[in-house]
């Protein structure tokens, strides 16, 4: 090894040696291998809680229900009954600390999601009760004919 | 001549060279993973039934507002997909904004903003068929990762460590269902994880919850009792693309030839 | 905006998510690794095979391999949605993924070279360190210069006989050694694509070897063209200085010098040309018979929407047109610079047809996507995803070529 041919090598080997007390410094402790093994739970452990830990913003129905019993029970004996609360209402989110978080979305666009008359057979939406939007009452809110906790109920005329 | 006793000296010594590096990269640790086999937990997995869709795409909306993808973005974890087969053999595909806002048009979307009109006489057949994250058994998408950045977990969703992540987008390519994307605010891959927060704590995906019709369940395969196991064990279920040897977790009830 | 929408045209059917994610710098990034490669590919025909018609470009595209290597790098980087993140790659490395084999194949290729360099112009870095050395008062550029050679030499200082014949063997070592690197460099580069099982278009096991193939064919065009270049700029610098000094080489003798290594390297760029457009067309073919599932929408691809691309630039333009002009006797220096220019953008067009091409349609195969490249930047990403950074990238290489010749001078004889 006296031959001055080896000083490049001696320059790799100090390169590698930096690199790896990079790693050591630069990866995290939980990074390793999981469940899955190398090839599908190569990954860092904390991260699995960091999804777990983020925040829920639709509670559904039940989570409704505590503070407002009639207007879940209405909705339970209704055609919509199977229509979360916060399909319309927006997500809970803070809701009882903060009532103003709540979105209600009381558009045509809402309600034309299903109600727009699309002819498929052999589809659910064939069968579905449906409008022209274009064409049914245009300007109105369908809130004001249709109440849409019960839509066999009179809406919100004036 | 080498002596057969400095041929095995050599040789040892070369293998235990050829060890010390192996052992710095430490990439395979035998005891944890043996501690990690045999898990009991369970097995996510997802049931659509096309036949049930309507198309309001609520649970697009739901899940875009659930998960923090910003809501007038182009891209979406979860979309719903529109096949009209016409009498003359064709079938037209769209997903306009992912059905973010259900079809509001009878017209059939066909890019840079025009749409193709349908006579009602002409329709043979038309469905819905929502799409998620198939949570694949051999995820393409993790195989690719070269940092390590997307995992499977035990419980079989594929999660993505958004600070780990380089951007190379080689997952995005990887995945034959097209669910992968940039998110437009972290700037790292993103997509559907079965709203892992929420099945975690025992509750249903956004989507699931937001879904009136019951084309969607989220259950756990690993459990003989879940209904939605039941139907996956009982009926004639189908997967998407299973030609890609990906084994997808995302199984469809009247699922149609016509679809992608 | 979502990353992509600014530069995809969608048309029919996609998947909500589809965008053309990977533009102009992956690109690049096959074309720059290519460049290397071959660069590479060509100095070892002389240092490991001896063929000595290659003398002059050898040391040549050594350098020029090594001033292109940091720009094999640069298209990632500027691809990288996290940038900063790159060095991860080495950090935790998951080499089920082909991209995680970049960054050690990557710099193991990059400390051959650098030693192979190294062995080269050690003679030249101890002379002139020792040449500095022996001035008197030296100024503060020539102190920072001797510091420079001197760390440059490693403590080697032995320029005997005996010395610089070690540092000969140690060399052919190396280039014997770096061929299969340089090929796996860029074989791996392919396989990066080809092992794409979701794009229909990308997943052949041909695709490596037609990497490499067309990527020895793009580095020694570049040669060709670089070294004809430089020879161009020598002869009118050589006009002037020989009314001084003489002995210099004469006009003449530069210019049979050059027609002699052009006539000889283009002779290496036909074969490796001859395989690379086998193996393209045996691919082409093999699918249109196999007619799989992803034909017909591969086919619309490649025989309608980018008929023009490939069939009109890239095999005409930039492989039948060269390959007619080489094959013609009596190669002139004209000829040979039209020719190489006409296969670098042969070679460019083949990878954009991949990259580019991969991605024009949906992997639904019901619709297509159409990449508009980004001329003017408006923002960071068309900017880094555009024209101009592309354009970047091409450039970078001949400004490290000029400060590398600064401290290595490839036309100065040494050895």
């Amino acid at each position: 090894m006296k031959s001055h041919v080896w000083r490049p090598l001696f320059v790799v080997l100090v390169v590698i040696a930096l690199v790896l007390v990079a790693r050591t410094l630069l990866v995290p402790a939980d990074f390793g291998v999981g469940a899955r093994g190398y090839m599908y739970g190569w990954h860092r452990a904390g991260n699995e809680q960091q999804w777990k830990d983020m925040k829920v913003k639709y509670k559904t129905a039940a989570f409704c229900k505590d503070c407002h019993p009639d207007k879940y029970d209405e909705m339970k004996e209704s055609p919509h009954r199977n229509i979360n609360c916060e399909n319309c209402h927006g997500p809970a989110l803070n809701h009882p600390d903060d009532p103003k978080s709540l979105t209600i979305d009381r558009s045509r666009e809402l309600c034309a999601r299903c109600h727009t008359r699309l002819p498929y057979p052999n589809s659910g939406r064939g069968i579905m009760k449906g409008i022209d939007p274009k064409t049914h009452n245009v300007g109105l809110d369908c809130v004001t004919c249709h109440w849409p906790h019960d839509p066999r109920k009179e809406g919100h005329k004036k | 001549m080498i002596s057969r006793r400095s041929f095995c000296k050599k040789s040892l010594l070369f293998a235990g060279g050829l060890a010390i590096p192996l052992s710095c990269l430490e990439l395979f640790d035998p005891k944890r993973l043996l501690a990690e086999k045999d898990q009991k937990g369970p097995r996510w997995v997802f049931l659509v039934d096309t036949r049930k869709c309507v198309g309001c795409g609520f649970c697009v909306k739901g899940c875009k507002v659930e998960n923090e993808v910003p809501y007038d973005a182009n891209v979406t974890r979860t979309w719903v997909e529109r096949y009209v087969v016409t009498t003359d053999g064709k079938t037209h595909i769209d997903s306009p904004k992912g059905a973010r806002d259900g079809f509001p048009n009878k017209g059939i979307d066909i890019g840079h903003g025009k749409l193709e009109e349908i006579k009602d006489d002409d329709i043979d057949k038309a469905f819905f068929v929502p799409k998620l994250c198939n949570q694949c058994d051999n995820p393409p998408c993790v195989q690719v990762c070269p940092v390590g950045a997307t995992y499977q977990t035990a419980d079989g969703v594929v999660l993505i460590d958004r600070s780990w992540c380089i951007g190379c987008g080689y997952c995005i390519m990887g995945c034959p269902y097209g669910v992968r994307f940039f998110h437009p605010v972290f700037h790292v891959a993103e997509k559907c994880n079965f709203c892992y927060h929420r099945i975690t704590k025992g509750m249903q995906t956004a989507c699931v919850d937001s879904c009136a019709f019951g084309a969607r369940r989220v259950g756990n395969l690993r459990d003989p009792e879940d209904p939605v196991t039941k139907v996956i064990m009982t009926e004639r279920v189908n997967v998407l693309k299973e030609e890609y040897g990906t084994k997808p977790q995302v199984f469809y009830l009247g699922l149609s030839k016509e679809v992608k | 905006m979502v990353h992509g929408e600014a530069w995809t045209i969608k048309e029919f059917f996609t998947y909500p998510n589809e965008y053309i994610y990977w533009t102009i710098q992956i690109v690049m990034y096959p074309f720059m690794t290519g460049l290397v490669a071959g660069a590479f590919v060509l100095s070892s025909l002389y240092h490991v095979f001896g063929v000595k018609q290659l003398k002059g470009i050898a040391r040549f595209s050594l350098v020029f391999s090594f001033a292109l290597l940091p720009v094999a790098m640069l298209p990632l980087l500027m691809h990288l949605q996290q940038p900063l993140r790159g060095i991860e790659v080495m950090m935790t490395p998951h080499f089920t993924s082909a991209i995680a084999a970049f960054g050690i194949v990557f710099s193991t290729y990059g400390m051959i070279v650098a030693s192979e360099l190294w062995f080269v112009f050690r003679k030249h870095f101890v002379e002139t360190a020792l040449a500095l050395k022996s001035i008197e008062g030296r100024s503060a550029l020539q102190q920072g210069q001797y510091l420079l050679f001197s760390v440059l030499t490693l403590g080697a200082w032995d320029i005997s006989h005996e010395a610089l014949e070690a540092d000969e063997r140690a060399v052919k070592k190396l280039a014997a050694a770096g061929i299969p690197v340089a090929c796996f460099l860029h074989g791996y580069a392919g396989f990066i694509f080809g092992s794409v099982k979701a794009n229909a278009l990308w997943m052949t096991p041909l695709m490596p070897v037609i990497f490499i193939c067309s990527a020895v064919v793009s580095g020694i065009a570049l040669c060709i063209l670089t070294y004809i270049l430089t020879m161009e700029i020598r002869k009118q610098l050589s006009r002037r200085r020989r009314l001084a000094h003489p002995e210099l080489p004469s006009m003449e003798e530069l210019k049979s010098a050059e027609a002699h290594v052009v006539a000889m390297t283009s002779r290496y760029l036909l074969m490796f040309m001859v395989a690379a457009i086998t193996l393209e067309l045996l691919d082409l073919i093999f699918r249109g018979y196999t007619a799989v599932k992803s034909w017909d929408i591969l086919r619309s691809v490649i025989y309608e929407r980018d008929f023009v691309n490939i069939f009109v630039v890239q095999y005409g333009l930039g492989n039948l047109v060269p390959f007619v002009l080489f094959l013609i006797p009596g190669l002139t220096i004209r000829r040979a610079v039209v020719g190489t220019v006409l296969v670098l953008l042969g070679v460019f067009m083949m990878r954009w047809n991949v990259v580019i091409g991969g991605q024009a349609f949906s992997s639904s195969f019901s619709g297509f996507m159409h990449y508009v490249l980004p001329l003017w930047p408006d923002n960071m990403e068309t900017l880094k995803e555009g024209l101009v950074g592309a354009l970047i990238v091409a450039g970078v290489p001949f400004c490290i070529f000029y400060v590398l010749n600064k401290v290595m001078p490839v036309f100065k004889e040494t050895h």
